[in-house]
């Protein structure tokens, strides 16, 4: 390997330009720091690259797009415990990690909600409640180290950028009617006003209510009015053509980085963004305290040294946990011991539905994306753990309207075969007389569930790839068998004609897509024998590197993490310019 | 270079590969009193371009060894690129019907292509190059997207798939209008192909005049 190329310092170097990226750049910018952005992927404009009619292509959007990650060039190896032996993710399917400027914000569907309290401090809370027997022995779950309190106005924060549109319900401690009884107290009223309520959500919330629980729009971040934000960028009202999820958005309606932050970063004098760059390792000096800069290679091959006074990791949770390991900062998890941080606590999203089918009633499924969604609570967080359960953790429950694509979407009745002339006309006869109510359950975290560095496959650098371990543990699978349940119960009060849950997967599998919420890996806490971070996201062993992402959760939550990343690199920003930059290198705990 | 066969066009199977592929997917999704199935709508028109876009080299995809079969749950595993998987899969299908029955795929009766089917869906057809199971996925997902992919990519022809479920397309302009209305909203469905051959016209911002479909 030749050596890098050194180039002049900088004050801050950050890594990758997604939806974490970009506001952390913005706002050290902001506070007058020079700062470099490198980001492996290519440079894109909404209205360059975007356009109508290319973007409502389905085929495309669904598996094929660049603005995915290409994997020829770097993948992840997969296994589901640790006797097997992993492979690499040779295609996508599972989940779908971006590669451009933007990051994977970009095709984002726009759910934007808040954690509840109860996610941050859950291991205290529920042993509190219920014993120290209440977690499962495996489960490496645990407090994030911060409060919602702590955190409350950097969620106010990143919905004032977002533009989040939504309906309180929980103003300043006050309950109001038609939001979400069950959040957490908001010290604000949402930006934007909540989405329409589609006739599918109608007829859910009427459920629901039969049943006593307490239907809201669900906050989403596809605009529902035109928008100036917190960056004076400007959102344009959504459109509600669909293909939206897994889509970028020709609207400038979806808020991610390329709309609501990007536009005013790049008029920052301070700012320089370098796209096609993949950053390979982070540089210390002598000491093995302070991080001296960046390696990165560019798009011709080239390898340079970017110095710099501190590092920030901005990127998916995988490539965060992998550049760490790849630079030896933090001890590597070793799950056998269950000794070290780097790589531990990873967790996914457990998903799953409750299918019904209408003879006499049609909808228009196609009208929709940008996160419309009628929603409840009432299954989640305390409410459901008001009492001892035989599992730990919960789950919204959704109708959404997504824009419903026919490739993915066409939900039939139970016994239906899976091709054929039956299978056509079940198809013809439900695509637009289906509805799905969706469970969007927590994740825990678990000794055997983790990520490392791949002792066999490489990336085209030569360097080794990360590799996952994870499966669905039992306490996931209690809980989406008793989710069915309580959510079939709702499906019947909608008065279909039939319905049916779909069977809790057994194993984790990485073919079908689930969601691009992976996590952890770099969890933040309080301890640093079992976080990789501080509370401000700051590393525990080299001062000068924060690692923020969704690489931070302890585990994952039932609300969906893109609002919680957001507000985490809100958090970590004002950190770094109201703690951190007083005292520069220094722990910040 | 590819084949020639009813009028249609193909850069990398060839012609048996077609009649093989018109067989099997039409047997996937067969004509019937609701419409035209796979063959009339162009699937293996798709399947063939497909295989020559960066899909069909796996041009995105990690393409390192070492090479093992491993579990269902590591999904795809072959050596062999979709195009390789396609020619080699098909030739030793083939290659059995023929031992089996007498004749090529395409020449056997409905119930003996169905009965070939069901074996690959099932992993009991036992193919030298490839799993049954793993050819006959990729086939039913490429048919679904030939099927109901847009029209640019050359399944789909006429929107056969689109008007099948009554999935209007592109969106129109008014949907977020239409968004909480209890009203059945059908429209002719609008292609990207139908936009760029200039045969629907777009406003300002590039959305589609739809055309109301009347209840029957």
């Amino acid at each position: 390997m030749t050596t890098p190329t050194k180039l002049k310092p900088v004050d801050a170097v950050v890594v990758g330009s997604g939806v974490v990226g970009s506001i952390i750049c913005m706002e050290l910018a902001n506070a007058g720091l020079k700062v470099l952005c490198l980001e492996r992927g290519r440079s894109a404009e909404t209205q360059k690259d975007f356009v109508m009619p290319y973007v409502q292509d389905e085929l495309k959007f669904d598996r094929h797009s660049d603005i995915f990650q290409n994997l020829s060039r770097e993948t992840i190896t997969f296994r589901n415990n640790m006797s097997e032996t992993a492979l690499p993710m040779r295609e996508l399917g599972s989940f779908k990690p971006g590669e451009i400027v933007g990051g994977t914000a970009l095709h984002w569907g726009c759910n934007a909600r808040r954690q509840l309290p109860y996610d941050f401090d859950i291991r205290s809370r529920l042993e509190g409640r219920f014993g120290k027997k209440y977690f499962p022995e495996d489960c490496t779950s645990q407090d994030w180290g911060v409060t919602y309190e702590d955190v409350e106005p950097y969620y106010d924060q990143f919905e004032y950028i977002y533009g989040v549109g939504g309906v309180s319900g929980n103003l300043e401690g006050k309950i109001l009617p038609g939001g979400n009884p069950h959040e957490g107290a908001r010290s604000r009223d949402y930006p934007n006003p909540p989405t329409k309520r589609t006739p599918q959500g109608e007829l859910f919330a009427k459920a629901c209510e039969q049943l006593g629980y307490h239907p809201f729009q669900g906050p989403a971040a596809a605009m529902t009015r035109d928008y100036m934000n917190l960056y004076k960028n400007f959102l344009g009202e959504c459109a509600r053509g669909g293909f939206c999820s897994s889509h970028a958005c020709s609207q400038g309606a979806k808020a991610n980085p390329l709309t609501a932050v990007i536009p005013a970063l790049m008029k920052q004098p301070t700012f320089e963004m370098r796209p096609l760059c993949n950053v390979i390792k982070i540089l210390k000096d002598s000491t093995g305290k302070k991080a001296t800069g960046v390696v990165y290679v560019d798009a011709r091959g080239r390898q340079f040294e970017q110095p710099a006074e501190m590092v920030v990791l901005a990127t998916y949770c995988f490539n965060n946990t992998r550049l760490l390991l790849l630079s030896g900062i933090g001890q590597p998890y070793d799950p056998v011991s269950n000794t070290g941080v780097v790589g531990r606590n990873y967790s996914y999203q457990t998903g799953g539905r409750v299918e019904g089918f209408f003879d006499d009633k049609e909808f228009n499924p196609f009208i929709g994306g940008g996160m419309v969604n009628t929603s409840i609570d009432d299954l989640n967080g305390d409410v459901l753990h008001s009492q001892p359960r035989d599992f730990v953790g919960s789950a919204y429950i959704a109708v959404s309207t997504a824009g419903a694509t026919p490739i993915k979407s066409k939900p039939v009745p139970h016994g239906t075969p899976r091709w054929g002339g039956a299978w056509k006309k079940a198809v013809a006869q439900n695509y637009r007389r289906a509805f799905s109510l969706g469970i969007h359950g927590s994740c825990m975290s678990y000794r055997g569930h983790y990520l490392d560095l791949d002792p066999t496959y490489k990336d085209s650098n030569g360097l080794p790839l990360l590799r996952m371990t994870f499966d669905w543990h039992q306490n996931e699978q209690k809980m989406l068998h008793f989710m069915n349940e309580k959510v079939s119960e709702i499906a019947k009060a909608m008065k279909p004609s039939s319905y049916h849950a779909r069977a809790p997967y057994t194993k984790y599998s990485i073919v079908p897509y689930q969601s691009t919420h992976n996590m952890g890996g770099a969890a933040m806490g309080a301890d640093p024998k079992t976080s990789v971070v501080n509370k401000y996201m700051q590393s525990w062993d080299v001062p000068n590197v924060f690692v923020v992402g969704g690489s931070a959760f302890p585990q994952n939550g039932a609300q969906g993490p893109t609002e919680t990343i957001g507000m985490l690199a809100c958090w970590a920003a004002d950190g770094i310019k109201e703690v951190y930059l007083k005292k520069p290198g220094q722990p910040m705990v | 270079m590819g084949d020639s066969t009813e009028g249609r066009v193909y850069g990398y199977l060839t012609h048996g590969e077609v009649r093989f592929l018109d067989a099997a997917t039409e047997r996937l999704i067969p004509t019937d009193e609701l419409g035209p199935g796979a063959k009339a709508a162009g699937v293996s028109v798709y399947i063939d371009r497909h295989l020559q876009s960066e899909w069909g080299t796996h041009g995105r995809q990690y393409r390192s060894g070492p090479w093992q079969e491993g579990t269902p749950q590591q999904g795809y595993q072959s050596r062999l690129t979709p195009q390789e998987m396609y020619r080699a899969a098909i030739r030793e299908t083939d290659l059995h019907c023929t031992a089996k029955y007498g004749k090529n795929f395409d020449a056997l009766t409905g119930e003996q292509q169905d009965e070939v089917l069901t074996a690959m869906e099932h992993d009991k057809l036992d193919l030298p190059s490839v799993s049954s199971r793993v050819f006959f996925d990729l086939l039913w997902r490429n048919t679904e997207e030939g099927f109901f992919a847009d029209p640019i990519y050359g399944g789909n022809q006429g929107n056969v798939g689109w008007k099948l479920v009554g999935f209007p397309g592109v969106s129109s302009s008014n949907y977020r209008e239409l968004l909480g209305n209890k009203d059945v909203y059908r429209a002719e469905p609008v292609s990207i192909l139908d936009i760029k051959n200039g045969k629907v016209p777009v406003d300002g911002q590039g959305f589609p005049k739809h055309i109301p479909i009347k209840p029957v």
